[in-house]
Formats: C-alpha cells, structure tokens, sequence
C-alpha cells in the first residue's frame, strides 16, 4: 500500500516491477495511467498545470486507499498523482492494484480512479492558445461515485 | 479565534492570496463566508457562488453549515478534478 505525490515523471514498467518484485502470490496486476491531451473538444492544449493542497492530498489519497482495502482482497496498491507543470503526452498518475484474481484488482483500479478525481484535493488548469483555464468538475465524475455506495465487504 | 484560511485554484486567484490569517467570531463556514464577502469586493466575486465551492476543515471536507469551533485551519477550493 503506497501513495506517493511528486513533480517528477515516474517509469511506468518499473512501477509495476516493484509492486512483484520478490512475491510470487499475486494472481492479477492491474494499471491505469492519465496521460496529458493535447485537445479539449474543439480547443488545442499547449500544457496543463496542476495544483494541488499539500497538507491534505496524501490524507485523501490514503483514506481512499484503505476504503479500496476494505472492500476488495488487495495485495498491493500503488496511487502516484504529478503537480506542476505537465505538457501533452506526459503522465499525470497513474494507480496499481494486485490482488490473487482480476475482477478485484480491476474493480478497485476503478474505484481508485472514480474517488480520486473528485475527493482528491487536485486542480486542473490548462494552457491553450487563447489563454489558461481551470478545468470544469464533470458531473458524469461525480455522478461516477454512485454506484460504490454500497457498504464495504467484511 | 484566529484562523488559518487557504484558497486554491481559481478561489486564490480571484481573492489574490493563497492563503491569510485571520481573527473571527464566526460560528459556521457560512458564517464565515459572510465574513469574508463583506470584507471586499474579491470576495464577494470568489464566494458568489457556493454551489461552485467545497470545504475543508482542517484537511477533512466538510459541509458549509459545519462549526469551525477549534479548527485551525479552513481551505476553500473549487470542486477537484484529479485523475
């Protein structure tokens, strides 16, 4: 279980070595990488900044983390989230989870990433031609967080 | 009590800060947003609209009728759109 917040990029493939390196009980290892675009609709990306709020960003991450634990038989979790400046086809984040079969580790890959992006402390702001703007929360994102209302597994 | 206040996103760059310390009397987050709008017209413009803004309390997200009794520290930030 791992939640790390950095400017640097990070080596996708050597990640994912981590996570195995040494174990033989994992089943399944499932990945999600957010990538910078380069079009927002009709509007052209030149970059993408991100801010985000120190203090509370690895508090959120890491109670998602543990919800995420609670609910499916995890053996591994990695949730890696960039700030600062990203240009496009850079790397934003990225989330891992093993668990011994692959509905798990997908399922919580998913909810990973559908609690991440609207109950992390992260901001979005993009460069285009005309000038900057801060990314819109999508309702579809919040809306996305309905269907894991269910209670935890025990 | 004084107070650690903290914007981010387009919150700080319509008030100008990214954060302040303040001394207040106010209850509720509300109260405090009521506060806050009636110091000056940046942030009357930042908090026109609360159905645009969330809350947390010392690192936790909280509603706008939440107290602020002993809390040290209230960031107010646009909804967020990590991922």
């Amino acid at each position: 279980m791992a939640v790390r917040i950095q400017r640097e990029d990070f080596d996708l493939g050597e990640e994912l070595r981590l996570i195995r390196a040494g174990r033989r009980d994992l089943g399944a290892l499932v990945s999600f990488t957010g990538l910078v675009r380069d079009r927002h609709g009709e509007a052209a990306i030149t970059g993408l900044e991100i801010e985000h709020y120190p203090a509370m960003t690895r508090r959120a991450l890491e109670a998602i983390e543990r919800e995420a634990a609670a609910r499916w038989p995890l053996q591994a979790v990695l949730i890696l989230h960039r700030y600062g400046p990203l240009a496009p086809g850079e790397q934003i984040m990225m989330v891992a989870t093993a668990s011994a079969h692959r509905a798990a580790a997908f399922e919580a890959a998913e909810f990973l990433m559908d609690f991440l992006k609207s109950r992390a402390p992260f901001w979005k702001k993009e460069t285009t031609p005309e000038g900057a703007c801060w990314v819109d929360a999508r309702a579809a994102d919040e809306a996305a967080l309905a269907r894991w209302h269910a209670p935890a597994r025990s | 009590m004084s107070l650690e206040l903290r914007y981010f996103a387009w919150l700080r760059e319509r008030i100008g800060l990214p954060g302040e310390t303040i001394e207040t009397g106010a209850a509720t987050v509300a109260d405090l947003v009521d506060e806050l709008r009636a110091r000056e017209d940046r942030y009357a413009l930042a908090f026109s609209d609360m159905g645009a803004v969330r809350v947390a309390i010392d690192q936790e997200l909280a509603g706008l009728d939440a107290p602020i009794a002993g809390a040290r520290e209230v960031a107010f930030f646009p909804p967020m759109t990590g991922g």
